[in-house]
């Protein structure tokens, strides 16, 4: 007989949890200090974290070049890395519920066109020049959002067939709306002129606007998304098992997937609104954390979040490096390895082994 | 605990499946559920378990209104084996067994160690705890429909509501599962209802029968009085032979094919 009088607390996820989630957040953390030295001026990891604790403490900067090393890390690195592992830790979470949700792996909010329709608001947002002001700021992720949540409904619509979402439906009609959404985004910035064009240049995938603004713009959205998410994630797992088998475990199912949607859709909304339509990065990362620590969302969703900051921090730097002093936008790099990643799942996915 | 249906009509928006179905099931009972296909003893169990989007009538387990019932106070009282059934492949037998706690937990879904003995208990009972660590992908149509039967036990119902329970199973599971089924209504007073297509494991474990035909209640009572040769005709529309099998005790239910004009 097994040794069943004692239940394997062992097993419960919160255990589960410590480890992995101190290893990838100590990774983001690891390449948030690197991000903060890495670019036109290589500043030592180090140095740089000495010049940040000397700007918080408000110690007045060294002399010989120190104001200036002072005004790159904090006015210009610093809200950028930030602004990266936001949007990275709100693409991969929102990946994680899309994905568990549809129950499909090759859900990602740039996929299903939840990205590119918070593209569109955004545009929309800041060609009417809502950023002029600091409420303005804050008011581009909830356009974002107005116009993501509006394609996914559609797209989820289109998709359905009974009670099923076949893969294929799901990535056409996120095609399709996605390429809508994406014309009358280029029709609004041609349309627009002058500042407002360059301002809209981050769209082709994330040359971020610069400065705090942004960072302040983007960080309650993301942390009101994040947290419902986290908050979901039980609810996540019995979703997954589908809505009729859900409510027969007792959970109101439209009701969490409506709050799942539109949490994830306000998380992608407000990665989209400052740093532009960055692909596959909520694809990738709730992938390789599912493959390496299982499928519990209690577990997975946390994971992601961390995960997801690290991954677009890495990309980040990547995009700084390669062609220094020149930079790349971020999403050329996700996509360059988020692309041969979903060929490598869809064939998966054909044989049937999610 | 007592099972009490009076469904009028139940089915779909502007598709009505079930009519006219009426029974009670008192507690420590097992009730099969039998018909042709199409005959409506799925879409029973759905509208029982609150997942048919509409039924006109009552449905009651020991006086509370299933109708009017929260999904998570329905989940307290009932608990489904569904026939055919997606589990997530990424999710571990034991991971599975434990969503059955669902109802019983707050919305974080927290488990405590009562829980966890619950779950374990479950998975001892349907023979899985060898396969607790396992995968669900991994496991065979059979085992995954053990793990769901520990995840309906887990749930610590009154009622047990089995949707063909037999059908992936080979000969020497599907006794053991039906006598589970027995075990659980003789001494946790459980009430089970079964949708069986088989119709000597139905006489072998039925208390009573309902049968169904074209969504209508056409026949129910002890099974002794329902699984006879000209009832079962009258359901199934074929000539049938009821035998007891050697050794007594047991009736045996087989067609009679048409005589082979060439042989």
């Amino acid at each position: 007989m097994r040794k069943s009088s004692t239940p394997r607390h062992l097993n419960s996820p919160v255990k589960t949890l410590a480890r992995p989630l101190l290893l990838t957040t100590a990774l983001a953390l690891l390449l948030a200090v690197l991000s903060v030295g890495v670019g036109a001026v290589n500043i030592p990891p180090g140095q740089a974290l000495a010049v940040l604790w000397d700007a918080l403490r408000g110690v007045p900067p060294a002399s010989g070049g120190g104001d200036i090393l002072r005004v790159i890390l904090v006015d210009l690195r610093l809200p950028r890395t930030l602004l990266m592992a936001l949007t990275g830790a709100a693409l991969a979470a929102s990946g994680a519920a899309y994905q568990g949700l549809f129950r499909n792996p090759l859900a990602d909010p740039y996929l299903i066109g939840a990205a590119s329709g918070a593209g569109l608001g955004a545009v929309a947002a800041i060609s009417l020049d809502w950023p002029s002001s600091a409420l303005g700021y804050l008011a581009v992720p909830l356009a974002s959002f107005a116009t993501a949540i509006i394609t996914v409904l559609i797209v989820y619509r289109m998709a359905r067939v009974g009670n099923t979402l076949p893969v294929t439906n799901l990535i056409l009609a996120g095609v399709a709306l996605s390429s809508f959404a994406t014309a009358l985004t280029s029709f609004l910035m041609i349309n627009a002129s002058g500042e407002l064009r360059r301002a809209l240049v981050w769209l082709l995938g994330g040359s971020t606007l610069s400065g705090w603004k942004p960072v302040i713009g983007q960080l309650p959205y993301t942390l009101i998304g994040c947290a419902v998410l986290l908050a979901m994630s039980y609810r996540l797992n019995v979703l997954q098992f589908g809505d009729e088998q859900a409510q027969q475990l007792g959970l109101n199912a439209r009701r969490s997937r409506t709050v799942v949607v539109a949490a994830a859709t306000l998380a992608t909304a407000s990665a989209v609104a400052f740093s532009g339509i960055i692909g596959f990065a909520g694809l990738i990362v709730p992938h390789i954390l599912r493959r390496i620590w299982g499928g519990d969302m209690r577990r997975l969703m946390p994971l992601s979040i961390a995960g997801g900051a690290a991954l677009l921090l890495a990309a980040d730097i990547l995009s700084r490096v390669i062609l220094a002093p020149q930079e790349l936008p971020v999403g050329i790099i996700t996509a360059l390895a988020g692309a041969p990643f979903f060929l490598a799942i869809l064939r998966r996915t054909k044989k049937g082994r999610w | 605990m007592l099972l009490k249906t009076d469904i009028h009509r139940a089915g779909y928006d502007g598709l009505d499946i079930l009519q006219d179905i009426r029974f009670e099931l008192p507690p420590g009972r097992i009730m099969a559920v039998i018909g042709p296909n199409g005959s409506g003893k799925t879409t029973l169990i759905r509208a029982l378990s609150g997942v048919l989007p509409r039924v006109q009538g009552s449905m009651r387990v020991n006086g509370t209104d299933l109708l009017a019932a929260s999904e998570k106070e329905r989940a307290r009282l009932l608990a489904v084996v569904p026939q055919s059934t997606h589990i997530p492949p990424a999710f571990s037998v034991e991971e599975v067994v434990l969503l059955g706690r669902t109802p019983h937990l707050n919305w974080l879904g927290n488990t405590s160690g009562e829980d966890l003995q619950n779950a374990e208990e479950a998975m001892r009972r349907a023979d899985i705890l060898d396969l607790r660590d396992r995968l669900c992908g991994e496991l065979s149509a059979g085992e995954r429909q053990r793990v769901i039967l520990a995840r309906a036990l887990a749930q610590d119902t009154p009622v047990l509501l089995m949707d063909e329970p037999t059908s992936h199973l080979d000969l020497q599971y599907q006794v053991a599962f039906l006598t589970l089924a027995r075990e659980l209504a003789l001494e946790g007073d459980k009430t089970v209802l079964a949708a069986m297509h088989d119709l000597n494991l139905a006489a072998l474990f039925g208390d009573v029968v309902l049968a169904l035909n074209g969504g209508k209640a056409v026949a129910s009572g002890l099974t002794d009085e329902i699984l006879t040769a000209e009832k079962v005709e009258e359901i199934y529309g074929l000539p049938v032979a009821v035998l007891d099998a050697p050794g007594g005790g047991q009736r045996v239910i087989i067609p009679q094919l048409p005589a082979n004009p060439a042989g």
